[in-house]
């Protein structure tokens, strides 16, 4: 078994990997560059005029109007300049950053399907699900948030110094000493609330885990009369949150107050050095409401990038995530497999002779999840052609696992599997599966009509063949029962049906597809035996002279088989026809008279 | 809507002073331009610095006021929408918990749990900015535009002109783009759905060699949300240019209309940079009070759901005056009265077409056993529901002990009855406390005595901590069938006069099951029991046999009558027992 190996991303790997996402659109990036210099430097420009023309405006009889002329008509060119420009900046964000984001997601789901089930089993679907969905959503907004905030944020920062700076040294002192202030207000109210909005949070996760289980299961909760007991444990709890979040939200809501009294602070300091500056001579009042201007647009990007700082780094950390998952190994094929289903049946008929055919056989076939636990070990079957399997065994005992063997959903850790007489590992994945049919105990169905669910395996199915292979799977009469019949949409996974519906259409699914060789794992669990026997026969004739295998705990429904092999822990401990096995007296007998007793 | 705002009125002291304190904030910061323009038309027109540093500390005294004010805001508005969310949180809670079966089938709990949780906290939030900002902006909006007035006529009437076109465009953009947002969500709703239908399905899908087909699905999918992202996200992109614009262009006319009164002699220079201050506030307050809008579209979105499920009333009418059962201990009930009755019972599901109950008529007397039996959907589920009233009949009547049991308080008659349902759900907690459940003050002795009689006296002994071990949420860290046999554990400790067993053994193997109903039978001190399954072997014993097929009776009697007279019940048996046992 190969080592796994995991590779984890750190900041740097992260970003040069966004970057070499992003290089595609290289053009976007530099025009998204270029135009958020223009506006800054535009947005900075336009106070400067404004408080040149107020300059013009003196006193009665003392307006040189030809002279603002001039600037109002400079300054409607450049608002409206700077205007498309932000507007092809924001276009140019946008695209960048959809686009880089649909590719990330369609990237993750296709490796997804190459992903080795290993992988797949061991993750929860919530885990995945959020790298694909939440993580990715967050890197986006990460993604446009840096581009228009972050950029554009320090080129106004250091563009309105520059151009404090050239208007008047000492004004420019008082604002960027006193700016600060606010970085310290703020960064202290923020550790203070951190723990109150940790404390908030335990006390919500504690709420939603009751409310999950009391609402959940209501019905318990009322069948066993424990409402008052159930809101007694709520309120206590929301009471709790109460205190909490009042002074967490309050306190949390000091930030925005305490920044905007910093800059009136700044406010004050630059109307005051600004006017004593103006009496001396060192600026004009123009240049004194242009500084106020700048006073405002100098603390308020400090606000902001502080809050796009977090979000980066989220970003980021989501971004390496999703990187992870589309650095784990993908199955593999072997480069002289066979890829249609044609070759091997040529291979096998020329190797190893027409009785090949539809044959399977383990041999020496070891197997473990975990290295450390082994479940199965030397196993060795053969099934000819045309045999009805069954497998029998306690929970535990490897009977699914075979299964996953024999689709190769797992690769075995040693022995081969061979069927039509030829290694499963020297053909695809998709040449071996297209042999089989199979259904699963738990039903997957896609949200859609119950047409398109059945079709699934032959899309181009027509109405008669669906009908036929409903009728087979006795699920005609209760599709025929549903509002659109054969139309009827599903929600996701079938919410709608019951288990045993859910089963029947499975069912359905595979006998349209009608495959060489068939696989039924517990896929009758969820229907009553009277069903399940008239399934079994429609199987029976259908699979006629076609190889089956089906694992079962309802002994009563699979007498018929052929060969009943029944396991324990891994390995066959009995194998025959049901009369045989019951002679023998053993384990079989056991299972069989457990399952009959009253 | 309504039936929320009423959780406001205890606050009501809250919900007003938090918006004044916010308005007065408003004010004195209105003021702020007008002091500059002191500063510059007399502070530097007379070189007067003395008056200038007056004027800074008032701009700074102007600036703490302000502060005190928001502070005082702030805690009453966060003071307000805490409590209000608090207590529709309560209400709603209390209310789930009065809806009957039917309304929770409907609603679906996972659904509850939504407007229990995060609907109630956007709300919330809602509540919060509203009481914060509603007031506030359109208060510095139009302020602006008063202060305006009192400086120059003409002047001021530019943002006359401005504010509307300012407001039209913000509002505009908002309008079209909310719409927009709404369908990008329901696209990623979509591309969500598929990523995780493809994550449970994989092995369906491969065995289907479907791999390739749900790419270009998704890749579809996946496009159509890029390009409505696209699509909101560059008209969202006009707001700031245009609105910059409208600004700055509004900006230019003050300076030229201001120019021209100041050589008329009306108004100062200084009165020009303030008329330029109140224009720029006018802007950021704007797009305050859009962000502002965007919030509470989406908290009263909410606030409908929430009060939607308030609005709910439980199907399950109580008796006026209710009967409490009369059930003596012992066996000692009336003999001639059956205990349990179903007299031409017929039951609809709320918005189902069709009946999944006919016309059940039985009789059973006090310490029987009942098995019912039939294939999946027949109803037999259904007909065990009606019982402790979770569903009402839609036909017909179910009587206890003589009685209706509509004439019953729902809780006496949930009282004696214990239910085990078909999924078995236990609740975090150590084994104990799920045990007392059905009685609070129970001993250790009557739960050991429970638990030995379910078969998982066993089991629980062998764990380290006994009746202390501790269960996950949901009962994950144990197996199907040892939860199973708590939660049958579970309704014995209340020794119930009636014991419902709804296929509640189907994942202990025969054996096991066997002896179950045996000590069932054997201490449960002749309560009646009703055991739902499909197994023949599980109800082949029992007192009498109801037989179900498409929510008709097909027979009722005992294993030995109905082999010889009910078809169904025949069937089912040859299915599943050996020859030699039928």
């Amino acid at each position: 078994m190969k080592k796994e190996k995991k590779k984890t991303y750190d900041t740097k790997e992260t970003i040069a990997k966004i970057l070499s996402l992003i290089a595609p659109y290289g053009l976007y990036v530099t025009l998204s560059l270029v135009f958020a210099v223009g506006v800054v430097v535009l947005t900075l420009y336009a106070p400067i005029l404004v408080g040149n023309a107020v300059d013009m405006i003196i006193a009665p009889g003392d307006v040189d109007f030809a002279g603002i002329g001039k600037i109002l008509i400079k300054i409607v060119i450049i608002v409206v300049l700077t205007a498309v420009f932000q507007w092809i900046m924001n276009r140019c964000n946008n695209h960048i950053t959809y686009s880089v984001v649909e590719k990330i997601r369609t990237e993750a789901f296709e490796h997804i399907q190459g992903l080795p089930l290993k992988y797949i089993d061991g993750h929860q679907t919530g885990n995945i699900l959020n790298r694909v969905i939440t993580d990715v959503d967050q890197f986006s907004d990460g993604l446009l948030m840096g581009f228009t905030q972050f950029f554009t944020g320090i080129t106004t920062i250091a563009g309105t110094l520059l151009f404090m700076l050239s208007i008047n040294i000492k004004i420019t002192l008082v604002v960027v000493l006193v700016t600060p202030l606010s970085f310290f207000v703020a960064g202290f109210i923020a550790k203070k609330t951190y723990t109150l909005f940790r404390r908030q949070s335990e006390i919500r996760g504690e709420m939603t885990g009751l409310i999950d289980e009391m609402v959940g299961n209501q019905k318990i909760v009322q069948a066993f009369n424990y409402q008052d007991d159930a809101v007694a444990r709520f309120d206590e709890i929301n009471n709790n949150l109460q205190k909490c979040s009042h002074k967490a939200i309050f306190f949390s809501s000091i930030t925005n107050p305490a920044t905007r009294f910093v800059n009136s602070v700044v406010y004050a300091g630059v109307g005051i050095t600004g006017a004593f500056a103006a009496i001396t001579g060192g600026i004009t009042v123009g240049q004194l409401s242009c500084f106020l201007s700048y006073a405002n647009q100098y603390t308020k990007p400090f606000n902001e990038i502080s809050g796009v700082i977090t979000e980066l780094q989220n970003a980021l950390a989501c971004a390496a995530k999703v990187f992870e998952l589309l650095e784990e190994a993908q199955e593999s094929e072997k480069e002289t497999a066979f890829t249609s289903v044609d070759a091997v049946l040529r291979k096998s008929r020329q190797g190893v002779g027409a009785a090949a055919e539809g044959s399977v056989c383990f041999e020496h076939v070891y197997f473990s999840y975990v290295p450390d636990v082994k479940l199965i070990e030397d196993f060795n079957l053969k099934v000819t052609q045309g045999q009805r399997v069954a497998i029998v065994g306690p929970t535990g005992c490897g009977k699914s696992t075979m299964i996953n063997l024999l689709m190769r959903f797992y690769d075995v850790d040693s022995g081969e599997i061979k069927v039509d007489g030829l290694n499963t590992q020297s053909m695809t994945r998709q040449v071996l599966r297209e042999r089989f049919g199979m259904v699963l105990q738990e039903t997957w169905l896609q949200a859609g009509t119950i047409r398109d669910n059945i079709a699934y395996g032959k899309p181009d199915a027509t109405d008669e063949e669906i009908e036929k292979a409903a009728r087979m799977a006795h699920a005609h009469s209760f599709i025929k029962r549903l509002p659109d019949g054969y139309h009827t949409v599903l929600s996701e996974n079938g919410g709608n049906l019951s288990q045993g519906q859910k089963q029947l259409l499975c069912i359905a699914r595979v006998m349209l597809k009608l495959p060489p060789m068939l696989i039924l794992d517990e896929a009758t669990s969820s229907i009553d035996t009277r069903t399940e026997i008239r399934i079994q026969k429609a199987f029976h004739t259908l699979m006629e002279g076609r190889t089956s295998f089906v694992v079962a705990h309802r002994l009563s429904t699979i007498k018929e088989s052929d060969i009943i092999l029944v396991m324990k822990a891994g390995k066959i401990i009995e194998q025959g026809t049901h009369n045989e096995l019951l002679a023998m007296n053993g384990f079989y007998w056991e299972l069989y008279h457990s399952q009959f007793a009253h | 809507m309504k039936n929320l705002l009423k959780y406001l009125k205890n606050y009501k002291k809250e919900s007003i002073i938090a918006p004044l304190f916010k308005m007065l904030e408003a004010t004195f910061e209105l003021f702020v331009p007008l002091v500059m323009a002191d500063i510059i038309d007399i502070g530097i027109a007379n070189h007067d610095t003395h008056y200038i540093l007056i004027r800074g500390v008032i701009l700074v005294m102007l600036g703490i006021i302000g502060l005190t004010c928001s502070l005082t805001a702030q805690y009453f508005a966060a003071k307000a929408a805490v409590g209000f969310g608090t207590q529709v949180r309560g209400s709603l809670f209390r209310h789930i918990n009065s809806l009957s079966y039917t309304e929770l089938d409907v609603l679906g709990t996972s659904t509850l749990i939504t407007r229990m949780t995060t609907d109630i906290n956007q709300v919330q939030n809602g509540v919060n900015l509203f009481l914060r900002l509603f007031l506030r902006s359109p208060f510095i909006v139009f302020g602006a535009m008063i202060m305006a007035f009192t400086i120059n006529i003409k002047a001021a009437l530019i943002f006359v002109v401005a504010i509307p076109l300012l407001a039209f465009v913000v509002f505009g953009v908002m309008k079209l783009s909310i719409p927009m947002y709404t369908s990008v969500q329901k696209q990623l709703d979509n591309v969500v759905l598929s990523t995780r239908e493809n994550l449970n399905g994989a092995r369906v899908i491969r065995a289907f060699n479907r791999q390739n087909e749900e790419k270009e699905t998704y890749r579809e999918k996946n496009s159509v949300l890029k390009d409505l992202q696209m699509k909101v996200g560059n008209l969202s992109a006009l707001m700031n240019p245009v609105t910059y614009v409208i600004v700055n262009l509004a900006i230019v006319a003050i300076v030229w209309t201001g120019g021209k009164e100041v050589d008329n002699g009306v108004i100062t220079q200084g009165e020009v940079v303030a008329l330029v201050n109140y224009m720029s506030q006018i802007l950021v307050e704007l797009i305050k009070l859009a962000n502002l809008i965007v919030n509470i579209t989406k908290s009263l979105a909410c606030a409908e759901r929430i009060s939607s499920v308030l609005d709910v009333q439980t199907s399950i009418v109580q008796a006026e005056q209710a009967a409490c059962i009369v059930m003596e201990e012992d066996g000692q009930e009336d003999k001639d009265v059956p205990a349990v009755e179903f007299d031409g019972v017929s039951f609809v599901y709320s918005g189902a077409g069709a009946e999944s109950l006919t016309d059940i008529s039985f009789r059973v007397m006090a310490g029987e056993t009942v098995g019912i039996i039939g294939s999946t959907g027949s109803g037999k589920s259904s007909l065990v529901n009606l019982i402790p009233r979770f569903y009402d009949a839609t036909k017909g009547a179910v009587k206890i002990n003589g009685k209706n049991i509509r004439e019953y308080s729902t809780a006496a008659l949930r009282d004696v009855i214990g239910v085990v349902p078909q999924k078995a759900v236990l609740f975090k907690g150590t084994i104990r406390d799920n045990m007392k459940w059905g009685k609070e003050d129970a001993t250790d002795d009557e739960i050991m005595q429970a638990l030995n009689t379910a078969q998982a006296g066993e089991f629980v002994m062998e764990k380290e901590n006994g009746l202390d071990a501790m269960i996950t949420q949901g009962g994950s860290n144990l197996s199907g069938g040892q939860k199973q046999r708590l939660t049958i554990a579970r309704a014995l400790v209340k020794t119930p006069r009636i014991l419902i067993l709804d296929d509640s053994s189907s994942a202990l193997d025969f054996a096991t099951d066997a002896k179950l109903r045996a000590a069932i039978r054997e201490n449960t001190n002749h309560a009646t029991v009703f055991i739902v399954s499909q197994r023949a072997s599980t109800v082949r014993y029992s007192d009498k046999i109801i037989v179900l097929e498409d929510g008709l009776a097909a027979g009722i009697g005992t294993h030995d009558e109905l082999m010889k007279t009910c078809d169904v019940y025949k069937e089912i048996c040859m299915s599943q027992l050996s020859a030699e046992e039928v």
